[in-house]
Order: structure tokens, then C-alpha cells, then sequence
């Protein structure tokens, strides 16, 4: 990848987020810098503000305490359903995407082709969402997100509602994706070894308030030139296993704060 | 162990065209081809059994008139019915107070349409208009339509424009109702994909709202012209003569008045068969349509 080194993209300090005094606060004094390029993958249990967080960075959601930089033009962002309109064929859901992004007419059809073969589903453009099984909806829906032209992808849990198989190579094409794009990605989810394969960051957060307890950096384990594991005489995907089991243990302690 | 790790390398560089291959395969194996009806099979599963039905029913009903022997002119039997149905088309009346009723209840259907439809999008959009009068439209909806007949013909007089003003006051409130309904059943979902998408203001009411609010306004417009028609003919039924022209409820009237159960009941199966045709015609094909192209209806 052609990326500038450490540029940052989304720039987070002491950030917070109260809807209602009585609940709390859901994030609370959160700082995050994500650079240009970087996969990101969030971690945490139900409550811990994912969701709110990734409104903020997309600007849907205003914070209440501390200041978020963000790309001005906003975030395209992936939700657990793929959130296709209904009442359009799959290569209108892309088109729309291209429309309200201001992409001239004559340029569009091509496009929409584009991101579909992209997405590995070159023939679907005339399909109706509920035509499709739910991973090449969430194709459709990467694809619709891609059309955006934004610097920043936010994915809030997309494959969480998919069966084991097809999420599997649901990761596989994300990770191939964002390596032809260049994208900076944000992904929500709630599976250590999704979170551990996907990001090159991992970051924990914890439960009311949010905030970034722990984060750790996988990259190195990925790149097949590196150092780490050899150092340590173990595999890569041993070093990744106990990575993924030392992060579950972490998780764990965190939501066991919560019992009384 | 530098074999294995040649295994595995030769494992990884080939995972890229696997993985485009077991999704390719992953996607036929999920997704299911659309099975078409064939015309046979529309025929038999969607005309004969209604056409069936209609056939027993006319065969009770002679059969009951024919065992009981009660007087025609209070319970003629189909025939008699038939022979005066014909004879209502030889001379006239009744094509033309079906056209007459027709049109009226077309146009004051599409009259409502067109001022129920901004009504119910200015009160979507506006919070205060909506906890202010939307009590009130229910209120209305609830309300038979008859109930304004007499007002009416204190405003408007033996006109047309008192049975419009019934037709309306049947349909508007329906409409309305229903695009608002419509409107509230919009998943959150789709509304944070438009927003998401860049859609605000006019394009996200346009490209997300209206489309997403389709069923519930097709429910509604379906009820609107129920609460038309049926509006019509209690207009029509009440308020005969003066400037008002002869339709089904007038001709209903005029059964009634001559005593004439034959007349009585042309009338009625007139008005039924307006409803069973622009349903059959008209409603019922949009909303299948509607509706399996966003997968709500399997069949």
C-alpha cells in the first residue's frame, strides 16, 4: 500500500458522550488516533458505546465532552444488516450511493459495474436485496459504502449475522478489499478472532463509560517478513491464537467488573 | 521446519482464487431462482375456486327460492334477478347510473388523494401539527361519512358537491392515516442508511422516505377508496333529486321505494361487483407487485 506515513485520519481527545444524566455517561474521556490506511478493529461487550463511537466519528452523533476530528466529508459506514433499500435492485442501491455523492449521470452505470465486480458479484446488478442470501447483501452493501469515495469506513458488526462459513470469507474479501482501496477502517465487532484476524490494531473498550482500556498492535505478527514469532519459536498462527486468548481473558476481566 | 513452512506458503498463495471460487459457490448454493407461474396454474389456484364459489352460491340460493316459494317481490330467486339486470342494461338505467357512480367515486377518490397526500407529509414532518389534529383525523376516520349527509345538503344543497364533500370526508382521513402509518414503519435502519448515504431534507424524503412509506400509503389509498365508494353510496342513497344525477345508490332507492326486491338487489350487486373489480383490476395487482419486489410476499 501507498500510504503516507502516520497521517491521521480521525483524531479523538478526551471524548465523551451523555444522552440522559440519569444513565451515564456511554464514552467517557476517550483518546484515539487512527492514521491513514489503518485497520482498525474495536472491541467490547454490549453497552460499551461501539456503536455511539462510530456515530460520532461519522458525524451523526454530536460528543458532549472533548473534540473529535474527523474527514469533513463525513465517514461511509456498514451497519449488522446490510440496510439495502428494498424497493431497488442491487446495482440501484450502488447507484444512489453514487447519486447522493454527486457523481454525474453518465458516469454512474460503469461505476456501479466497477464496484460490484469489486465485490465479486459482477451479475447481480438487477437483483432485488431480498433476492440475494444475507452475505452478498452485505456485498452489496460494501460495495454501496465504496461508492461513497470516503477516506473512512465504519463497520459496525457486519458479519456478526452471518453463518461461520460465510463470514469466514467475508473476511478474507474485506481484508483483500481494503488492500486494493487503500480505506482506513473502523470495524466494530463483538469476536476476539474476528477482531485479532481483521485489525492490524485491536482495541478494548470497556462498558459504561467507553473507554480504551487496552490496545494491541497485531501488525507485526501479520506481515510475513517479520521478525516476532520466530523470535519467540512459535508459528505465526500460534502467536495470533495466544494473542486471540490473552485478549478473551482481558475481555472477560472487563465484563466481570460489572457484576455485583 | 523449512518444508512445512514452503507448504504453507504455497497454501496461502493459492487461498486467494479458493476463496473467490468457494464464494462463487457459496452464493449459487444461497441464493434460490424465482419459480414463475404458469398460466394453468394461476387459473387453477386463483380464478376456479372463486368462480366455484360464485357458481354453489347462485345454485343454494335457487334451490332456496325454489323449495320455499316465497314471494318475488320479496325474495325473487337469481333468474328474476338476472332477467332484471338485463333489463336494467336494455333500457339503461343501469349502465348509466353505473358511469354516473363510477366517475364520481373515481374522481372524488382521486380528489382525496391528492389533498391527503401533502396533508400527510406536512404532518410526518411536523411534530406539533401531528399531536394537534392527528386525533382528530383518526376521529374522522372513524366517523361514518354518512353523518355528514345532512349537513352537507344544508351547505351544498341537491348537488354533486354534497356528495363530493361526503366522498371526501370518507377518503381523506383514510389516506392520510395511512401514509402516516406507512411512514412510521420505516425501519430506523434504512433512514440512518439514507442519512449515511448523504441523503437530507428533500432528497431523503423523496429517495428514502416515499419509497419506504409505499406499503402503508398503498393500505391506505386501498382503504380510501373502500371508504369512497362506500361514502358514495350512502350519499346517494340519502340525498336523491335536485341537481344530483342518478346512480347505484339512487337506483337503490328507487327499488326501495317501488317495492321492487329485483331492482333492489341489481343495485346491490352492482355496487358489490365495482368493489370486487377495481380490487381485482386495479389494487390487488399493484400491491402484489409492491410487495414481492421487496420480498414481503412469497406467492
Amino acid at each position: 500500500m501507498t500510504t503516507t506515513p502516520s497521517e491521521t485520519v480521525i483524531r479523538m481527545e478526551n471524548l465523551g458522550k451523555t444522552f440522559s444524566a440519569e444513565d451515564g455517561a456511554v464514552l467517557q474521556g476517550l483518546d484515539l488516533e487512527i492514521e491513514r490506511g489503518q485497520f482498525v478493529a474495536l472491541l467490547g461487550a454490549s453497552g460499551s458505546g461501539k456503536t455511539t463511537l462510530l456515530n460520532v466519528v461519522a458525524g451523526l452523533e454530536e460528543p458532549t465532552e472533548g473534540s473529535v476530528t474527523a474527514p469533513a466529508q463525513g465517514a461511509a459506514m456498514m451497519f449488522q444488516d446490510a440496510g439495502l433499500f428494498p424497493w431497488l435492485t442491487a446495482g440501484k442501491n450502488v447507484e444512489l450511493a453514487l447519486e447522493l455523492a454527486g457523481v454525474p449521470k453518465a458516469a454512474r452505470k460503469d461505476r456501479v459495474q466497477e464496484l460490484l465486480e469489486l465485490v465479486r458479484l459482477p451479475s447481480v446488478a438487477d437483483k432485488r436485496p431480498h433476492e440475494l442470501s444475507g452475505g452478498m447483501r452485505q456485498r452489496v452493501g460494501l460495495a454501496r459504502a465504496l461508492a461513497q469515495e470516503r477516506e473512512v469506513l465504519l463497520m459496525d458488526e457486519p458479519f456478526s449475522a452471518l453463518d461461520a462459513i460465510t463470514r469466514d470469507l467475508l473476511q478474507e474479501e474485506l481484508l483483500r478489499i481494503w488492500e486494493v482501496t487503500g480505506r482506513t477502517i473502523v470495524f466494530i465487532t463483538h469476536n476476539v478472532s474476528e477482531a485479532v484476524h481483521l485489525g492490524q490494531r485491536v482495541l478494548l473498550l470497556s462498558s459504561r463509560p467507553g473507554k480504551i482500556v487496552e490496545e494491541w498492535d497485531t501488525g507485526p505478527w501479520k506481515d510475513p517478513g517479520s521478525y516476532g514469532f520466530e523470535a519467540v519459536g512459535q508459528s505465526r498462527e500460534e502467536t495470533l491464537d495466544q494473542l486471540t486468548r490473552t485478549i478473551t481473558h482481558r475481555l472477560r476481566e472487563e465484563i466481570g467488573r460489572h457484576a455485583r | 521446519m523449512p518444508a512445512e513452512s514452503t507448504s504453507q506458503n504455497t497454501r496461502n498463495t493459492a487461498e486467494a482464487p479458493d476463496n473467490a471460487a468457494a464464494l462463487a459457490g457459496l452464493d449459487a448454493l444461497q441464493t434460490r431462482g424465482g419459480q414463475s407461474r404458469t398460466a394453468g396454474e394461476f387459473f387453477r389456484t386463483r380464478v376456479a375456486p372463486p368462480v366455484v364459489a360464485l357458481i354453489a352460491a347462485l345454485m343454494v340460493w335457487q334451490l332456496t327460492v325454489a323449495i320455499i316459494d316465497p314471494r318475488p317481490d320479496i325474495m325473487p330467486g337469481p333468474l328474476e334477478v338476472g332477467r332484471q339486470i338485463w333489463a336494467s342494461i336494455v333500457d339503461g338505467t343501469l349502465p348509466g347510473a353505473l358511469a354516473t357512480s363510477l366517475w364520481r367515486g373515481v374522481s372524488g377518490f382521486l380528489i382525496a388523494v391528492a389533498v391527503a397526500t401533502p396533508l400527510a407529509l406536512l404532518i410526518a414532518q411536523w411534530a406539533g401539527l401531528r399531536s394537534a389534529i392527528g386525533p382528530l383525523i383518526t376521529g374522522l376516520q372513524v366517523l361514518p361519512s354518512v353523518a355528514w349527509v345532512p349537513a352537507a345538503i344544508v351547505w351544498f344543497g341537491l348537488s354533486d358537491a354534497t356528495v363530493y364533500f361526503v366522498v371526501l370526508m370518507g377518503a381523506i382521513p383514510s389516506i392520510v392515516n395511512g401514509m402516516l402509518s406507512g411512514i412510521d414503519q420505516i425501519p430506523p435502519q434504512l433512514l440512518k442508511a439514507g442519512r449515511v448515504l448523504g441523503a437530507d431534507g428533500w432528497k431523503l424524503a423523496t429517495k428514502v422516505v416515499l419509497p419506504a412509506a409505499m406499503p402503508g400509503y398503498l393500505a391506505g389509498l386501498k382503504q380510501g377508496w373502500a371508504f369512497s365508494w362506500r361514502s358514495l353510496m350512502g350519499a346517494e342513497l340519502i340525498a336523491i333529486g335536485g341537481s344530483i344525477g342518478f346512480g347505484l345508490g339512487s337506483l337503490l332507492a328507487q327499488g326501495r321505494t317501488v317495492s321492487d326486491m329485483a331492482i333492489v338487489l341489481t343495485a346491490v350487486l352492482s355496487i358489490l361487483l365495482v368493489g370486487i373489480v377495481i380490487e381485482l383490476l386495479f389494487f390487488n395487482p399493484l400491491e402484489k407487485k409492491l410487495l414481492r419486489g421487496r420480498g414481503l410476499l412469497v406467492r
